[in-house]
């Protein structure tokens, strides 16, 4: 068991039904361990998740949010993955410019194949959440 | 070599005669224009047809009631008029226009654009008490010699595209010393000098004189550097945030002028988003407490994500914010670094695709970790 005052991230994932939540499926079953800080929620594409999504997850207190796709060229509507990019993009730049922590949004290309990337991954991020620590909107009345 | 045409009177006799030898001659139905509709001073965009009524037309009045380009998109939404009418836009009207047409929310199709290099405009508030009216002259005298004349609009004393991209027909106003005594009009397109034909005047072969033009966009930039700084220092992380939007009373007026923001039924105004007895609970658990309207800085946020790419930085927002939040200079800032990354200048090219819908396949490498 691990210590109760450690902290915990929370992280909201969104993966993609054909490669990342396929991913995360192949972790699990190939027994990887990976820390329990991610909630996933499987959207059929990466171009489903709408920045309001992340925005509100954020705002919510989510201390991370991540997006997992197929790998570009390898989406299975041909270019959604693409279109993620251009939006994912914009947004960190929103969030960079109005200081608002940006590295607590993450894209990765996660495929079915690639159960360890995505333990990995999960870790990594995970890890640097720790760092960043609690997401500071958690606690703000007035927003 | 652009073709100009120089007309021997000032300014705004210039563009009256103009309009009344088009109406007059048939060569266009109409004129959208700024208009004096009543005694005390009151300014308002209308769709002239009547050559007599020219006479309270003031198209380079500066003052932006509404962003006209949104106007002329509810005017062209559903098709075009038969016969062609002119419109007198200021350059970031045209700019939100052309982004609105991008958006399949309008048409050029009959329609001539005159546009100038513009000197700015002041808050719609000036124009309530007369104070407008009485910094005109002084107004003038500052688009005159080039300068930035103080009280304007935050956004337009930052503006640095104040020369229209897709007009048909430039009037030369702003650094142009000789306003009073000759009218200089440069014919952009073919389009442009079919309808200056039979306007009596002068035709020179002459370039907008990019020299003078620098220099004021020097001055507009300078400006620009000082009022992004201060928003700067405001704009710090989620506290510095909740301290600039806190005043917000969730009106959503920014919205409603918005160029860019043409959704009819907005997202925002969504039943989807209002709070449930559930969404109270859990942010009295989480928060232990929560403001009321909910969702304002979310309300914000999204908004920037949806135009931020083709913000073309009017103004009219902070205009009508009853609160006096900087939202226009923060969507401004925001905006242009967002369309910086997609090397994008919004309302530039109507041919141009958004970025958001369109792609390459090699790039942002550095978005994925």
């Amino acid at each position: 068991m691990e210590k109760n005052d450690e902290f915990m991230p929370k992280i909201l994932a969104f993966l993609c039904n054909w490669c990342s939540y396929a991913g995360a499926d192949l972790a699990g079953t190939s027994r990887i361990k990976y820390p329990p800080s991610i909630m996933p929620v499987r959207v059929m594409c990466s171009s489903r998740v709408d920045p309001v999504f992340v925005i509100t997850a954020y705002l919510g207190g989510f201390d991370g949010v991540f997006v997992g796709g197929c790998h570009p060229g390898d989406c299975h509507y041909q270019k959604g993955n693409y279109y993620t990019r251009r939006r994912f993009a914009s947004l960190k730049k929103i969030f960079e410019e109005m200081g608002l922590e940006s590295e607590r949004l993450r894209l990765s290309w996660i495929s079915a194949s690639e159960g360890p990337k995505y333990a990995k991954t999960a870790k990594e991020f995970t890890e640097k959440i720790k760092e960043l620590g609690e997401n500071s909107a958690k606690s703000k009345i007035f927003m | 070599m652009t073709k100009a045409l120089k007309i021997n009177k000032n300014t705004d006799q210039g563009v009256q005669e103009f309009l009344k030898v088009l109406l007059e001659n048939n060569k266009v139905k109409g004129v959208f224009t700024l208009k004096k509709i009543s005694k005390d001073g009151s300014i308002a965009y209308s769709l002239i047809t009547d050559p007599d009524q020219l006479n309270d037309a003031v198209p380079f009045y500066p003052l932006m009631p509404v962003n006209a380009g949104k106007l002329l998109s509810r005017f062209t939404l559903k098709g075009s008029t038969k016969k062609p009418i002119v419109a007198f836009l200021k350059p970031c009207e045209l700019r939100g226009f052309v982004e609105l047409i991008k958006r399949e929310q309008g048409s050029l199709e009959n329609i001539f654009i005159i546009s100038s290099t513009c000197g700015g405009v002041y808050p719609i508030k000036m124009s309530l008490n007369g104070a407008l009216d009485k910094n005109l002259s002084k107004y003038w005298d500052t688009v005159k010699k080039g300068e930035i004349s103080p009280d304007l609009r935050p956004a337009c004393k930052a503006c640095t595209e104040f020369i229209p991209y897709t007009a048909d027909i430039t009037f030369d106003l702003i650094g142009n010393p000789e306003l009073d005594k000759q009218c200089v009009l440069f014919l952009n397109t073919k389009k442009g000098e079919e309808l200056a034909k039979d306007i009596k005047g002068e035709l020179l072969e002459k370039k907008i004189d990019s020299k003078k033009l620098d220099n004021i966009c020097n001055k507009r930039e300078t400006e620009k550097k000082k009022i992004f700084g201060e928003l700067e220092t405001k704009m710090k992380g989620m506290d510095g945030l909740i301290e600039i939007f806190g005043k917000c009373i969730g009106c959503h007026g920014c919205s409603k002028v918005c160029p860019i923001c043409y959704c009819k039924l907005c997202g925002f105004e969504n039943s989807d988003f209002e709070y449930k007895p559930s969404n109270y609970e859990a942010d009295f658990r989480k928060r232990g407490g929560i403001r009321v309207p909910p969702g304002t800085l979310f309300y914000h946020l999204g908004r920037l994500d949806h135009i931020s790419i083709s913000c073309v930085g009017c103004g009219s927002c902070e205009d009508v914010c009853p609160v006096d939040i900087p939202i226009s200079i923060i969507f401004k800032k925001i905006g242009e670094s967002v369309q910086k990354m997609f090397e994008y200048i919004p309302g530039k090219n109507v041919e141009e695709e958004i970025p958001l819908i369109t792609f390459k396949e090699e790039e942002f490498a550095e978005v994925e970790e």
